[in-house]
């Protein structure tokens, strides 16, 4: 063995990681430590200022990004090389931070349930059981959800900015067990709620097992984990290519199943039904950044000397996606499946401006490049669809949120601010102009056409069409039917929700409006480092 | 081919333990069964009646097997470290401190949220 150095860290650059799961970690001792009745008050306030910190982390590291020796990107690779901090490494932390941010708000919001949180008050009694009763009287609430979520966060943070296989495949993990768990927590419709979780685990771990098996193919081609080196071997071209490709196509089903990509999309929609809805927003929105900006990595830094191999593939699957999601959406009578399937549209959106991924010197100077069309898609995708589901988690009835469409009907004569703003949110996703919807579809449409996809393009352009009309379906029936019975009701959030709504309805119009400063920015940081 | 002698040998022996111990233990040990010996051993757990057919698992001793777990798997790290302790310095030994400690605060959550309690 040759001697042992230790690695230069470089704390500071990794500060963004550092303070999420230390918060995490501080979070479980609180759960073991305070009493129960100050454990909501500490844990929502740790959690705020975990993601409050992580934020200013994050944005100091952001304007501290300076170029590397040969000036052709910014950041640089901490961590002996198991961490790169890049331009979109740490545009992620940022994107990451404001919507874990708005995340906690959701978590946190007791008003909708009359003074308890949205999650099972006793995870451990089994659905309608003396035990689920007892504790419902009690009104139990149990806080663990903070933490978990701060975990999650943690692992997505370091998921687009690992650089190195194993470090992936960790933060792949670590961003995936807290949701498992929190999908299954729902205080109303456990039942669901638990067959959401169960299908999510078995599902994710049988994915997780594809991942692993392609990075030890990968691992065998190219002798090492680094990205770095990877991409060296794939350029040099040594070695079996059996095994790279083995290894690509079989890490590509852990990563397109983690994006709801199809045909591995068959879990977004129970799973987005059957999670609390705070959950169900903080994966639609946060899980989906996290592993686009890791597969942007992964198949740009280091298998981007064999693109001609595995694009072909990225046409399929982004067709496929875009088709499956936006055909199936219109059939769906659950606002929240319907909302998830608009996701795996989405994704497949995305999966189009993947496709603009080119090598640098390809790219006109300023030109729009995938990855920082990628990036911005996935910052109004974010912020909007977060937005719609807190909304979703406000329109109820006794039983609960009321989810059914058809209960739907009538929504703007009862509520017209909060039909309003579905609507605006629904419009945005279709991507109508002067909605950073439009800007968004515009962005990857254009990288992807530059790039030469332009038959994906067409097809992403009519499967806008098709989604369009179950969009505006939704906002017909709000304000043009007569509500059913009594009709739906809006509970009244406290500020957090109401925040949570307003910010991403705000950056949904802003974004859609000047969205100039924020391409530019990422035309400039949309680099990785290799 | 000789680099794989030992392990052969290994098997070998490893075999002949196994062999010669249940071959002489039923030879020579006194056969004094009782109705608990006799007993099929599952985990602390009676095997019967099944639990499809309404039998009911004690699920707290599932705690302790993941705790067991967690240790387990502790062992497996700490192993290799202490074999390179004086290489890896002081750096290698902070960052097993920072495992431990973790390690060690989802215990302390576990005990003082009674997941160790029996009853």
């Amino acid at each position: 063995m040759t001697g042992f150095q230790a690695p230069n860290v470089e704390w500071l650059t990794l500060s963004p990681l550092l303070v999420v799961f230390l918060a995490a970690v501080v979070g479980v001792l609180v759960e073991a430590f305070v009493p129960r009745a100050q454990r909501y008050a500490v844990q929502v306030g740790l959690s705020l200022a975990a993601m409050v910190g992580t934020l200013v982390a994050s944005l100091v590291v952001f304007a501290r990004l300076s170029p590397t020796a040969d000036e052709a990107e910014l950041g640089r690779v901490v961590a002996a090389g198991a961490v790169a901090a890049d331009g979109p490494a740490v545009f992620t932390w940022v994107l990451l931070s404001v919507l874990g941010l708005l995340s906690v708000m959701l978590f946190a919001e007791r008003k909708v349930e009359s003074g308890v949180l949205t999650f099972a008050g006793q995870a451990a009694a089994l659905p309608g059981t003396e035990a689920e009763r007892e504790a419902s009287t009690r009104g139990l609430s149990h806080t663990e959800v903070f933490p978990l979520m701060l975990f999650a966060i943690g692992g997505m943070m370091l998921f687009p900015a690992s650089n190195d296989l194993l470090t992936m495949f960790v933060a792949l993990e670590v961003l995936s067990l807290p949701l498992y768990l929190l999908c299954g927590l729902a205080r109303r419709r456990r039942l669901l709620s638990q067959e959401a979780a169960m299908k999510y685990f078995l599902l994710g771990a049988f994915s997780s097992g594809f991942f692993v098996y392609g990075l030890a193919l990968v691992y065998g081609y190219a002798g090492s984990m680094g990205f770095a080196q990877i991409a060296a071997a794939v350029s040099a071209d040594t070695g079996s290519r059996a095994l790279l490709l083995g290894g690509i196509g079989l890490m590509s089903v852990g990563l397109l199943f983690k994006v709801g990509a199809a045909p591995f999309h068959a879990w977004t929609p129970d799973v987005y039904q059957g999670a609390p809805t705070a959950v169900t927003a903080f994966m639609a929105a946060a899980t989906k950044v996290a592993a686009f900006g890791a597969m942007l990595r992964l198949f740009y830094v280091a298998f981007g000397g064999n693109r001609d191999d595995w694009l072909p593939m990225v046409w399929a699957v982004a067709i496929l996606t875009m088709v499956v999601g936006s055909v199936l959406a219109i059939s769906q009578t659950d606002v929240k499946r319907m909302l998830a399937y608009s996701s795996i549209a989405h994704a497949g959106f995305l999966l189009t401006g993947f496709l603009g991924i080119r090598s640098l010197d390809e790219v006109a100077p300023g030109g729009l490049t995938g990855v920082s069309a990628v990036l911005f898609y996935l910052t109004t995708y974010g912020f909007t669809t977060m937005a719609a589901f807190a909304v979703v988690s406000i329109v109820r009835d006794a039983g609960g949120e009321t989810t059914h469409l058809a209960r739907w009907q009538g929504l703007g004569k009862e509520s017209p601010l909060v039909a309003g703003v579905f609507a605006f949110l629904l419009l945005a996703m279709a991507g109508i102009p002067l909605t950073s919807g439009f800007t968004g579809k515009w962005a990857v449409f254009a990288a992807a056409t530059a790039a030469g996809a332009w038959p994906v393009v067409v097809v992403a352009v009519l499967m806008s069409a098709v989604a369009a009309y179950f969009y505006v379906r939704v906002i017909v029936l709000m304000f043009f039917a007569e509500p059913v019975g009594d009709g739906p009701s809006v509970a009244v959030p406290s500020a957090l929700t109401t925040v949570v709504i307003a910010v991403g309805t705000l950056v949904t119009l802003v974004l859609g409006i000047v969205p100039g400063a924020l391409i530019e920015l990422l035309g400039n940081v949309g680099v990785f480092i290799r | 081919m000789e680099l794989y002698t030992p392990i052969l040998a290994l098997m070998v022996l490893a075999l002949g333990f196994a062999v010669f111990s249940v071959v002489v233990s039923s030879l020579t040990g006194p056969a004094r069964y009782n109705r608990a010996k006799l007993d099929s051993y599952e985990c602390g757990i009676e095997p019967t009646p099944q639990a499809h057919g309404g039998g009911r698992i004690p699920v707290k001793y599932y705690t302790v097997a993941m705790t067991f777990i967690i240790f387990d798997v502790e062992i497996m790290f700490l192993v290799p470290w202490a074999i390179y302790f004086d290489e890896l310095a002081l750096f290698g030994f902070l960052a097993m401190l920072l495992f431990l400690v973790n390690i060690t605060i989802a215990y302390v959550y576990e005990f003082k949220r009674g997941g160790l309690d029996w009853d």
